[in-house]
């Protein structure tokens, strides 16, 4: 394969997480470079010339937030977001069982970079291998003077702290995994104060995704400008994207953006199970609106490809939905996590996404009546827009785009009391 | 408590000393690996231990899913029910388990051999369906696997 990959360069065997594995394929390459022959804002620069965008959801551009950030301040802190909860992704923890150091000598160039003494890796409590491999490269790490005091010998010191999660999926929003952090209950702040202005114990913070950090060793390594010569202009480079589903080959793919949508479903994966027709697609986690089959014909894995076709690439997790899946029924096991995870710090998002489950339960167990659909789009309309956090929209979106895109299967199930697909979700 | 006391202080010279605080959940988790679940003195004892409110522990406690509240058997299954792993049959094996256990949600075995309980999301959605048994993942799963694993579990 010609194309460049930034994670999936090297064969997965029993022991290709090891430190010793990782450095024969040039590991901490970067981190000696920077250290010994750049300065902390060339890191930075070359960050920004290689257009990289967070690969947590938002896609906000990397260099950007770093450039916010007041690295004179007295502390700087750094949190690597891995709480990976977001139904339909499976890439973080790919990169910490197979490669744990990358990410580890990304969180050093950012720390670096940014001028960071403690940085924090906030991962998933119900992580077990991902967890395991980490600690044990951490130990590797730490032992072969790659982290913690004079780190290569220089003046460089960073130590990094793993801190495990509780099982709660809004602490990987970013204001709620610093109140988390803190030791609290993990509700979501305000913004502004953003986390680069006020973030972990009122210090400026920089939080970045498992991907996004583990990317950039590779742009030190070969320069920012040759990350933005892959894929696509404005939203370049490689990503790893999760497809799950109803496909042949369900897996982890890396590649660059502006790869055909339709392509990675129907080559990579082998199509849909059974040789099924596609009825649907979530394209970027179970938070981004749904798509009908027929419209992703043009669609490419790009930021605005997705955004074009009205929905929106998020973390890169692809769902894939066949014909004769129930869309009534996936929809409410959309709306019973929501209301799960809802933080109930904000009214519309807490009663609004229990009520929406309510609504849609009773629609399942066939007592529907006319009108819910219209008051269904009207709560998610009083949610968007109103709440603390992004989890609010979250929680709307997949209601507001599954009756628009398939309001016949809605209508027949509240009019006939029953679902018209068998209230089938496998396949 | 002594060597639960050392184990804490092991822990808490792992985080800046101006963090204290932010040790609860850690600590939350070291109790319940040593206790298998946590009541509000364990919470207190926290509490005192860190200088920190009784009232943020208490509501930690009460917050994070991952922390058991209540006695649990001596294997936790966690089966995923969100929406990859039910597009692959979740649905169809969490009613195999209810039956082949005797139990429901979130309730015990007589026997005090498995709590079963319903999940969201693992990240093991391209590898669905998939749960979680105390710490171990195991995904791809079917009927004939799950029998194969907890035939393993005493
Ligand atoms: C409800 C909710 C859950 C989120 N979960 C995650 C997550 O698990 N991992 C992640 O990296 N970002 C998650 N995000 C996005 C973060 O808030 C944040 O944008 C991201 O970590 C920033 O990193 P990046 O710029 O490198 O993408 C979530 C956002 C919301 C609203
Ligand atoms: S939007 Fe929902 S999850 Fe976010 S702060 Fe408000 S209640 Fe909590
Ligand atoms: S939906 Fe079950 S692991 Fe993601």
């Amino acid at each position: 394969m010609t194309e460049p990959r930034v994670f999936f360069n090297f064969e997965v065997t029993a022991d290709s997480h090891t430190l010793a594995a990782c450095r024969e394929r040039s590991g901490y390459r970067a981190l000696e470079k920077a250290l010994l022959s750049m300065a902390p804002a060339d890191v930075e620069k070359e960050v920004t010339a290689s257009g990289l965008r967070g690969r947590g959801g938002a896609g906000f551009p990397t260099g950007a937030k770093w450039f916010f950030v007041d690295k004179k301040s007295r502390v700087v802190y750094l949190c690597c977001n891995a709480d990976e909860g977001e139904p339909g992704t499976f890439k973080d923890r790919w990169i910490f069982e197979n490669s744990s150091h990358q990410l580890i000598e990304g969180v050093l160039l950012a720390a670096y970079a940014l001028n960071v003494r403690h940085a924090f890796i906030y991962i998933r409590g119900e992580f077990d291998l991902p967890y395991r491999r980490l600690r044990e490269a951490l130990t590797e790490a730490y032992a072969a003077g790659l982290a913690g005091e004079r780190i290569l010998g220089t003046e460089f010191c960073c130590d990094i702290i793993v801190h495990r999660g509780g099982g709660a999926y809004v602490c990987g929003e970013e204001s709620s995994l610093l109140t988390s952090l803190e030791g609290f209950k993990g509700y979501p702040r305000n913004k502004p104060p953003f986390p680069a202005v006020k973030g972990l114990y009122q210090a400026p913070t920089v939080i970045n995704n498992v991907e996004t950090l583990a990317t950039i060793p590779w742009i030190i390594s070969h320069g920012g400008g040759a990350y933005a010569g892959i894929g696509n202009q404005n939203n370049c480079g490689t990503r790893l994207f999760g497809i799950s589903g109803h496909v042949n080959r369900p897996g982890l793919y890396e590649r660059p953006t502006g790869y055909p949508l339709k392509r990675i479903i129907f080559e990579d994966a082998g199509g849909i199970r059974g040789g099924k027709a596609l009825k649907a697609v979530i394209p970027g986690g179970s938070s981004t609106p749904v798509l009908k089959g027929f419209e992703i014909e043009q669609v490419s894995l790009d930021a605005e490809s997705v955004i074009q076709a009205g929905s929106m690439l998020g973390s890169g997790g692809i769902i894939v939905i066949a014909e004769g899946t129930c869309m009534v029924r996936l929809l409410q096991v959309l709306t019973r996590f929501y209301a799960h995870e809802s933080c109930g710090q904000c009214t519309p998002c807490r009663e609004g996404s229990a009520w929406m489950d309510r609504v849609l339960g009773r629609i399942v167990a066939g007592q529907g009546v006319k009108g819910d659909l219209e008051s269904l789009e009207s709560v998610t309309r009083g949610i968007m827009g109103n709440t603390v956090c992004a989890l609010g929209d979250a929680a709307s979106m997949p209601v507001a785009s599954f009756l628009d895109k398939f309001r016949d299967e809605f209508a027949y199930y509240i009019e006939h009391g029953r679902s018209m697909n068998d209230g089938r979700l496998e396949v | 408590m002594s060597c639960l006391a050392d184990k804490f202080d092991r822990l808490s010279a792992t985080y800046p000393a101006q963090m204290r605080s932010s040790l609860v959940l850690p600590l939350l988790h070291l109790m319940q690996e040593e206790k298998g679940h946590l009541t509000e003195s364990d919470a207190v004892f926290i509490a005192d231990y860190l200088g920190v409110p009784a009232m943020q522990v208490k509501e930690a406690l009460s917050w994070y899913t991952m922390l058991q509240r209540a006695p649990v058997g001596r294997h936790v299954i966690k089966v995923c029910r969100n929406i990859s792993c039910s597009l692959m049959g979740a649905e169809r094996l969490i009613d195999y388990l209810k039956q082949k256990l005797g139990i429901g949600e979130g309730e015990t075995t007589p026997d005090g051999r498995f709590t079963l309980l319903l999940v969201e999301c693992l990240a093991s959605c391209g590898t669905a369906p998939a749960m979680q048994v105390n710490d171990s993942y195991h995904e791809e799963l079917s009927e004939a696997r799950i029998d194969a694993i907890l035939e393993e579990l005493s």
